[in-house]
C-alpha cells in the first residue's frame, strides 16, 4: 500500500553467481529495473534464464554477488520480510485451514490468531475466498489455491509482493480466470508487483512495464511499456493494440534468445 | 515383519483394498484365519496329538479363558511396559530427531552412533540390565524403549528433513525463526514418518517386554508363558493362549496408534491410502 512518489523496487547492477563443487555458475550477469509505487513490473524471459534467482534476491532468500537491491528508497542488507513473496507452487501448508494459510505472515509477525483472521475475514469475503475459509487447503481447486496463496501475500499489506510464475502450473483457462482476478485485486489493493512470468500474453495482460531478459546468465535485453488503459478486461486481449504488443514483446525475446548465443552460449549449462 | 513392511508404504496392508468398505477388506484375511484355525483342530483330532505338544485351539481357548485370573495380571503388567516402553522412546527419539535436523555437529556425531545401538542385540543386554537394576518393571521399560525408538528417530529424522522447500523458503521471507520454521513447517511434515515409525515400534513392543521378562521378572507374559512351559504336566494350551493374547493386544495397541494418527493430523484427506 505505498503511495507517493519515489521507487517502490530499485534494482541495479545485479549479479549472482553460484559456486559448487562443479565450479561457478552465473545465474545473473546485471539486472537494472524499478518500480513505482502501484505498479506491476514483469520480469519475462527464455526459461531458465535466472529470472527467479533474481527475485530470489530482492526477496533476501540469496544475497547478490553484486549491485544494489533498494525497497522503499532504502538499501537494506536483511531484505527477509521487506517484501511479500509466492512462490512459483502456492506453497499452502496443508495442515492450516485456508483462512489460516492467509493470516500466516500476522502470526508469524506477532498478531494472535483471532485478531488475524478477523483482519483477513474481509479480504476472503470480498475476493472469492469467503465460503472456503474454514476448507483444508487439498479441498480447493489449484485455482482456488492459487487464489488463498495471494491472499496470503498481500495480507500484511506488503510495499512490495513478488510473485514468481504464480500461474505457471494452471491451466490455460484457470489462468485466464486468475489473471482478471489478479488485476482486480491489485488494482482495488494498489500493491506494487513484481511479477516473474515467460507466458507473452500474461505479462502484457498484467504488466506497466516488461523487462525482457536474455537467456543465462541474464542481462536485460529491452524494457517495453504496456501503455494499455486500466482496467483491462478480458475483451481487452482481442484489440488490436494488446496484439500488437504481443508481438512485439515475442520479437524481444526472440531477440534476446538470439542475443545469448554467441561467444558464450556453449558454456550454458542445460536446463 | 509383514506388518512393518506393508505399513511403511501407508495405511492399507494389501495394496488396492485400502479404499473398499470394512467387510470386503477385512472378510479375507478372516476367513484364511478361520480356515488354519480349522485346520489345526482337525489335525489335532484326527492324529490325536499330545495336548502338551500340540493342543487344540479350542483346548487351547477353553483353558486360556479358564486361567484368566492368572492371565489378565500377567498381560496388563506387561502392557504397562510395552506401552510407558514406547512413550519413553518417542520421549527421546523425538527431540533427538530434532536435534539432528538442527545442527549438524548432532548429525554428524550422534545420527551414526543412533544406527550402530542397533547392532547392540539388546536381547544379550536383558541379562545386563537385570543384573544392575533387579527384576522390577521400569528396566523392561528401559529395554522396550532401547529396542523401539531406532524406527521412530529414523522417520522423525526423514520427516523433518522432508519438509516443502518452499514452504520453507516463503517462512523466511517472513521473517520467521528457527522454532517457528519447526512449529508451523518441518514437525507437522514430518508427523507421517513419525508415525510410520511408531506403527513400526509397536510390532516389536509386546515382544521385546515379554524377552526381558523371560531373563527376570516376577510378573508378566514372559513369567506365565515361562511358568506354564516348565509346569508338570506341561500346559502348552496356556503357551498358546498367552501367544494369542499378544497377538490381539498389539493389533489393538497398533489400531490405537492409528486412530491417534488420524487425530493427530485431521488436515488429511480421509481414504488415503
Amino acid at each position: 500500500m505505498s503511495t507517493g512518489t519515489g521507487t517502490a523496487l530499485e534494482v541495479v547492477g545485479l549479479a549472482k553467481s553460484f559456486t559448487s563443487d562443479q565450479g561457478t555458475v552465473q545465474a545473473v550477469r546485471r539486472v537494472d529495473m524499478s518500480a513505482r509505487p502501484g505498479e506491476l513490473v514483469t520480469l519475462i524471459g527464455p526459461s531458465g534464464c535466472g529470472k527467479s534467482t533474481v527475485f530470489n534476491v530482492v526477496a533476501g532468500l540469496e544475497q547478490p554477488s553484486a549491485g544494489e537491491v533498494r525497497i522503499g528508497g532504502s538499501v537494506v542488507a536483511d531484505r527477509l520480510g521487506a517484501s511479500a513473496y509466492m512462490p512459483q507452487r502456492d506453497a499452502l501448508l496443508p495442515w492450516r485451514r485456508v483462512i489460516d494459510n492467509v493470516t500466516l505472515p500476522l502470526v508469524l509477525a506477532g498478531s494472535s490468531p483471532a485478531a488475524a483472521r478477523r483482519q483477513v475475514e474481509p479480504l476472503l469475503r470480498r475476493f472469492g475466498l469467503g465460503d472456503f475459509a474454514r476448507a483444508w487447503p487439498w479441498q480447493l481447486s489449484g485455482g482456488m489455491r492459487h487464489r488463498a496463496a495471494f491472499l496470503r501475500t498481500v495480507a500484511a499489506e506488503p510495499g512490495l509482493a513478488l510473485l514468481d510464475e504464480p500461474f505457471g502450473a494452471l491451466d490455460g483457462i484457470t489462468r485466464a480466470d486468475l489473471q482478471q482476478w489478479l488485476s482486480a485485486v491489485r488494482a482495488e489493493l494498489g500493491t506494487t508487483v513484481g511479477l516473474v512470468t515467460h507466458d507473452v500474453a500474461e505479462a502484457v495482460f498484467l504488466s506497466d512495464v516488461v523487462v525482457v531478459l536474455t537467456a543465462r546468465p541474464a542481462e536485460v535485453a529491452a524494457v517495453l511499456e504496456v501503455d494499455l488503459p486500466r482496467p483491462r478486461e478480458a475483451e481487452d486481449r482481442e484489440r488490436a493494440s494488446f496484439g500488437d504488443l504481443e508481438r512485439r514483446l515475442r520479437h524481444l525475446l526472440r531477440e534476446a534468445s538470439w542475443a545469448s548465443v554467441g561467444p558464450g552460449a556453449a558454456e550454458r549449462p542445460p536446463d | 515383519m509383514k506388518a512393518g513392511l506393508s505399513l511403511v508404504a501407508g495405511e492399507s496392508v494389501v495394496p488396492g483394498v485400502g479404499r473398499r468398505p470394512g467387510a470386503r477388506r477385512w472378510l479375507p484375511p478372516a476367513l484364511v484365519l478361520i480356515a488354519a484355525v480349522g485346520l489345526w483342530q482337525l489335525v489335532t483330532v484326527v492324529f490325536g496329538t499330545s495336548p502338551t505338544i500340540l493342543p487344540g485351539p479350542a483346548l487351547v481357548v477353553v483353558s486360556t479363558w479358564a486361567d484368566r485370573a492368572d492371565l489378565a495380571p500377567a498381560l496388563a503388567t506387561t502392557t504397562v511396559e510395552a506401552v510407558a516402553g514406547l512413550a519413553l522412546a518417542v520421549a527421546v527419539a523425538v527431540p533427538l530427531a530434532i536435534s539432528i535436523d538442527w545442527s549438524r555437529t548432532a548429525r554428524a556425531g550422534v545420527y551414526p552412533l543412533v544406527v550402530a545401538s542397533q547392532t547392540v542385540p539388546v536381547i544379550a543386554l536383558a541379562p545386563l540390565v537385570v543384573i544392575w537394576f533387579g527384576f522390577g518393571e521400569g528396566p523392561k521399560i528401559g529395554l522396550v524403549a532401547l529396542f523401539s525408538f531406532f524406527p521412530i528417530v529414523v522417520g522423525a529424522v526423514q520427516g523433518l528433513a522432508s519438509a516443502d522447500r518452499d514452504a520453507v523458503d516463503l517462512l523466511r521471507t517472513m521473517r520467521a525463526s528457527r522454532w517457528q520454521l519447526l512449529w508451523r513447517v518441518r514437525w507437522p511434515s514430518a508427523l507421517p514418518q513419525c508415525f510410520t515409525g511408531l506403527k513400526i515400534s509397536v510390532t516389536y513392543a509386546y515382544t521385546s517386554a515379554i524377552v526381558a521378562e523371560y531373563v527376570g521378572a516376577t510378573q508378566g507374559l514372559g513369567v506365565y508363558m515361562n511358568a506354564a512351559s516348565q509346569a508338570a504336566p506341561r500346559r502348552t494350551d496356556l503357551v498358546f493362549g498367552a501367544t494369542g493374547a499378544t497377538a490381539l493386544a498389539t493389533v489393538a495397541l497398533f489400531l490405537l496408534v492409528g486412530l491417534a494418527e488420524r487425530l493427530a493430523m485431521p488436515w488429511r484427506p480421509p481414504s488415503r491410502s
